[in-house]
């Protein structure tokens, strides 16, 4: 095993994809000569050359549908959209097109396709730039949305995408790219399933479920409470559609008591979804009602002292837990 | 009766008869669709060919078997003319299982991956960057099959369709895009919506060779695509078609077409009928004979009476059908790990 | 002859009403053409002719109405005779060619539409609870009449159903004074419970008499709040315990339909049988003095053991009839009556049942009853007979389904052979639930509950 940043392990996937599979080519703007806003393809140009690594004009609706054409005609694009913010302007081509297709031709097509995007925010890039936007694409069948926090994941979750015959929109995150993590060696093939999520950590008073970035803030506040005596459970769903929903009951089952850590906004986003689920599925299971933990019902202010009261930090998690777990729970 | 060896457009008698009996075949087929419309077997949109018939059939003659089309809500005509059987495409109006999409698509959702029709699409010009990114794949295969994208002037106005033209034309794609301008997109008039009344400059501004067409003259149009298909098959990059049609009826089942007078309606149908332009050039070229025409008009409505029994006799889809064809691996929103009963 | 149909042009539309016949009887018509102006729930259209011919009969005038898929005109040629009843006179009756247009398209029969939603549940939710226990019909749920709300949260409901545990009377350390997992659990693990059970209302009656023949002090486990005078009266507030009783009282006044069944019993064998019993069981090892009332506890036993239909809880659409015998006793304590609860009564021998009856009497006097004495019971007894009550009649104790109300024994004057002699005598007095058990049913328990007690050998064998 070997440690690297979650960006290489992203630009380690692309590469070996494309060594693996000559039909797989990545395009993009600015991901060729510039090697990427994230510089998550540095070198890939220089290596495989103009025509698997497309630089492509500032025209997000027509590369979302040429990436969906490319895929129809039998290629295995990756495409990177700069953000999720700009996805809107794909919005079309991925919910009427990549997203219906199969269903609506018979099952005729096949739409093999990974659009690659940063989602989330706390670097100061104001609210246009910074918003979490998985549910929206969570809630359209035909669609599958997966969001790595780990760079393991983040490795072997793209070469499973790549090679998934279904379109995948690969969510990732700014303020990860510099995250480091342990992968396997060099040379090592491993893919990580886009529909199963992971324990990071047990415990027995609380199940915290969570992905993306919050993953790793979530881990610091239950360490911070671990030395209050309360065990929490965090779970990293890794995968929004499809949700691994036994993992989850399984622990609510186990701790009775739920917190939900989300970046995005409290209504009608992922974590109301998720709580409904758990209702619906685990009501008997309930000793009190799911803690939400979002982002503040805003759009992100610039201002830096705003912005982080605006996201979700350790304390937010940590007082939801408090809130749920009876102290007496505890001292026992 | 003398039999004549001039072809037209270097297409022999047989060949030309054949053309005759497409565009017949699509009229009849539609008109029949029109009728089990109003008897309710058939539901939702629907948007009629009828009129339009020598664009489908010119523009698809001068295409290869394996060349693709991508097309847009009103494409019967195009499934038809690119080798759909009637029948299949009235089962998928009628919502049947035989339908081409299994009855899950309808009217405005056609596909065949073996005749390379790629949609049916619904959203006005989304067709268009698709059809790029299928070109990018012939391309990127190394293939000298080509794409041709038809749409109408509504997406004209659409931004897709300026994305899609200058992406094609930077990438020089193997793309032939062919607008069908019959006037009117939904009651919106051309002269309203458009800022120059003709495409060039639009073609002009992403450098895409241009050429508007009379779409009433079969093989006026056959003739110009076919230029525009060896352009592009030949390396040099996406093509531009204007061709100027007119849709009889209004723009679908239930547009009572206010937006224009019954006069200039009548107009078109009386003097600018494809069909009956053809034939009046056939038969003054010596090249076929109103008996054939009856001959090609009583087998198209045969044909047309055939599609609509076997859509009628067709089995629904089996309600199990609701679940499939959502992803390739048939996975769901939520992902089990044990049995469910 | 080819009917013409009104057609169905847009999916909302039922009806059209024919605005304006563009042709008129005798004309020809090619096909295509348009026949008449037609006003539908959105647009006026014209509908085209499908066939050609000779319009030979119009069967909707203008301004009607007609529905969708019915016959409008008729179409054919000009010498083909009209069908029957058409005449020449426009105003015949309207041939209503089934409107069979849309139930023609459905080959499939209409019980396949029974199966969407079907097929639908099926597919959505894991049934992930199976098998588990959490269904109404053991306990009714105390679904609150009154405006007392209990709150618990669903794991804890389920967990104190499951142990048959009493919840209302746990105290809930969640917000809102939520019952939350935790106190079951502690309530489970031998910690205190707030006792509290409804059962023999007198509306006068000084909360007293226990069974056994002292009465019983005890302190009382929770302050009584300060009454409040007020000018005419004095307001005394409810403890939690008597609010609790007060509303399952009243509940299980208003739910379960009372009847009830008298017997007058004769003691004295019963007596006989008590003196040689104490007698033996005052040099016992474990020595313990007997009670009549522990005996009667042995006869009931018994006879829910014979007649397990008395032993049963009323649930909704069902009788759950209980395999064991657990038998609830009054005790009167000054905070509020409680029932602690001897289990398995009908397996216990006389010995074993008085000394449980000391050790559960002790305990309430102490306050040291613990969960499991509180819970389970499937009959209850009261006995106010060292008050020489004669006889009353008792509210029953739900879940349950009857409660036996015993009174004192009392010397009488009866009729023996002829004689008048002096016998002692004891009334007791079954309540039941009419919706669980009958007039007959009731009757013949009573029965052998005086069968045994009148002949108390059978106690013991």
């Amino acid at each position: 095993m070997r440690t690297i940043t979650y960006r290489d392990a992203l630009r380690e996937a692309i590469r070996e994809e494309m060594q693996r599979d000559e039909r797989v080519f990545i395009m993009g703007e600015d991901i060729a000569g510039y090697g990427g806003t994230y510089a998550v393809s540095k070198g890939l140009f220089e290596e495989f050359g103009e025509k698997r690594v497309r630089d492509t004009p500032l025209a997000e609706e027509v590369i979302t549908g040429a990436a969906i054409g490319a895929a129809l005609g039998g290629l295995r694009p990756i495409l990177e959209l700069m953000t999720i913010n700009f996805s809107l302007l794909a919005s079309d081509q991925v919910i009427n097109n990549a997203a219906k297709f199969r269903y609506m031709f018979g099952g005729q097509p096949e739409i093999p396709l990974v659009i690659r995007m940063p989602g989330g925010g706390g670097a100061q890039r104001g609210a246009q730039h910074s918003q979490m936007l998985e549910s929206l694409y969570g809630h359209i069948p035909g669609l599958k949305v997966v969001m790595p926090a780990t760079p393991y994941d983040a490795k072997g979750m793209l070469k499973s995408a790549v090679r998934d015959l279904s379109p995948v929109l690969f969510i990732e995150h700014e303020l990860l790219y510099n995250v480091k993590g342990e992968v396997p060696d060099e040379g090592v093939d491993y893919t990580v399933p886009l529909n199963r999520g992971e324990v990071r950590r047990e415990g027995q008073h609380v199940t915290i479920i969570t992905f993306s970035r919050m993953v790793h803030v979530t881990l610091q506040a239950a360490e911070d409470l671990a030395k209050e005596g309360i065990q929490a459970e965090v779970i990293d769903l890794r995968s929004i559609r499809p949700i691994d929903i036994d993992l989850v009951l399984d622990s609510v089952k186990k701790t009775n008591r739920v917190v939900i850590a989300e970046e995005g906004w409290k209504y009608y986003g992922t974590g109301q979804g998720i709580a409904a689920l758990i209702y619906e599925y685990a009501f008997d299971y309930m000793d009190a009602p799911i803690q939400h933990v979002t982002s503040a019902d805003v759009p992100m202010p610039y201002s830096k002292v705003l912005e982080r009261a605006a996201l979700p930090d350790n304390s937010y998690i940590a007082n939801a837990i408090k809130s749920i777990v009876p102290p007496a729970l505890v001292r026992s | 009766m003398a039999i004549s060896n001039v072809t037209l457009a270097g297409l022999t008698q047989a060949q030309l008869l054949e053309m005759h009996y497409s565009m017949i075949m699509l009229r009849r087929f539609e008109e029949k669709g029109a009728e089990e419309y109003t008897r309710g077997k058939i539901a939702g949109f629907m948007h009629l060919y009828i009129g339009q018939e020598a664009v489908g059939i010119g523009c698809i003659s001068a295409l290869r078997p394996d060349d693709k089309i991508l097309a847009s809500y009103r494409e019967h005509g195009l499934a038809i003319a690119k080798g759909m059987d009637p029948g299949v495409v009235m089962a998928e109006l009628f919502g049947k299982i035989t339908g081409c999409s299994k009855g899950k698509g309808g009217s405005m959702h056609m596909w065949s991956n073996e005749l390379g029709l790629l949609g049916g699409n619904a959203i006005v010009a989304a067709q268009m960057p698709m059809a790029s990114g299928v070109a990018l794949a012939m391309q990127y295969q190394g293939l000298d099959t080509i794409v041709a994208c038809f749409f109408g002037d509504g997406a004209v106005d659409e931004g897709a369709f300026h994305e899609s033209l200058n992406l094609a034309s930077i990438w020089h794609l193997p793309v032939v895009y062919v607008c069908e301008n019959n006037q009117y997109s939904m009651g919106m008039a051309v002269q309203k919506a458009w800022a120059v009344d003709s495409l060039l400059p639009r073609a002009a501004a992403y450098n895409i060779p241009y050429e508007q067409v009379d779409g009433m003259d079969v093989i006026k149009v056959y003739e110009a695509m076919k230029r525009a298909v060896e352009r592009t098959r030949s390396g040099e990059g996406p093509s531009l078609l204007e061709i100027k049609t007119y849709r009889f009826r209004g723009h679908s089942m239930t547009d009572p077409a206010y937006y224009r007078t019954r006069e200039e309606e009548q107009q078109w149908r009386s003097t600018r009928d494809p069909i009956g332009i053809f034939e009046k050039k056939l038969l003054e070229l010596d090249l076929a004979t109103q008996a054939e025409f009856d001959q090609n008009d009583a087998r198209a409505t045969q044909v047309a009476e055939d599609a609509a029994e076997f859509a009628d006799n067709s089995p629904e889809p089996a309600l199990e059908e609701l679940y499939t064809d959502v992803m390739a691996d048939n996975s769901t929103a939520l992902s089990y790990r044990y049995e469910r009963k | 002859m080819k009917t013409v149909e009104m057609p169905k042009m847009g999916d909302t539309m039922v009806e059209g009403k024919i605005l304006h016949w563009l042709k008129h009887e005798g004309d020809p018509v090619k096909k295509g053409e348009s026949l008449a102006e037609v006003e539908t729930d959105k647009v006026n259209i014209e509908i085209e002719a499908f066939a050609s011919g000779v319009l030979r009969k119009i069967l909707v005038p203008e301004g009607n109405s007609a529905p969708v898929g019915s016959g409008i005109a008729l179409i054919g040629a000009p010498d083909e005779p009209l069908p029957e009843g058409m005449g020449g006179n426009g105003s015949a009756k309207v041939p209503v060619s089934t409107p069979v247009d849309l139930a023609k398209g459905e080959k499939t029969p209409a019980a396949a539409a029974q199966k969407p939603g079907q097929l639908l549940r099926e597919e959505t939710g894991p049934a992930y609870l199976q098998g588990a226990p959490q269904q109404a019909g053991v306990q009714p749920a105390p679904s609150p009449i009154g405006e007392e709300r209990i709150f618990i949260s669903p794991i804890a409901r389920r967990l104190a159903e499951e142990h048959q545990l009493d919840y209302t009377r746990i105290h809930g350390t969640g917000p809102n004074g939520r019952i939350i997992k935790m106190d079951i659990d502690a309530a489970l693990a031998q910690m205190q419970a707030v006792p509290a059970a409804p059962v023999a209302p007198q509306p006068e009656a000084a909360p007293v008499a226990p069974p056994a023949p002292e009465p019983v002090q005890v302190p009382a486990p929770e302050l009584a709040p300060a009454p409040i005078e007020t000018g005419e009266a004095v307001e005394i507030p409810l403890t939690t315990m008597r609010r609790t009783i007060a509303r399952r009282l009243g509940q299980s006044w208003q739910v379960a339909p009372h009847f009830y069944v008298t017997s007058v019993i004769d003691t004295g064998k019963l007596a006989d049988l008590r003196r040689q019993i104490n007698e033996y069981a005052e040099k016992d090892p474990a020595p313990v003095k007997v009670s009549f009332n522990d005996l009667v506890i042995k006869a009931v036993a018994l006879a829910l053991l014979r007649m397990p239909q008395v032993n049963v809880s009323f649930a909704e659409d069902r009788l759950i009839q209980k395999k064991q015998v657990h038998i609830g006793m009054a005790v009167a304590l000054e905070q509020g009556l409680i029932v602690p609860v001897l289990h398995n009564v009908d397996r216990q021998g006389i010995l074993d049942i008085a000394r449980e009856s000391h050790r559960l009497a002790e305990a309430a006097r102490t306050g040291k009853l613990r969960p499991e004495d509180l819970s389970g019971g499937t009959f209850t007894i009261s006995n106010l007979g060292m008050f020489d009550v004669d006889s009353f009649t008792a509210v029953i104790n739900p879940p349950e389904s009857a409660i036996l109300a015993v009174g004192s024994i009392t010397p009488t004057p009866v009729v023996v052979d002829g004689q008048v002699v002096v016998r002692d005598r004891m009334k007791v007095t079954l309540s039941s639930d009419h919706r669980a058990i009958d007039g007959a049913t009731a009757a013949r328990f009573l029965q052998e509950v005086k069968r045994l007690l009148e002949e108390p050998f059978g106690l013991l064998l």
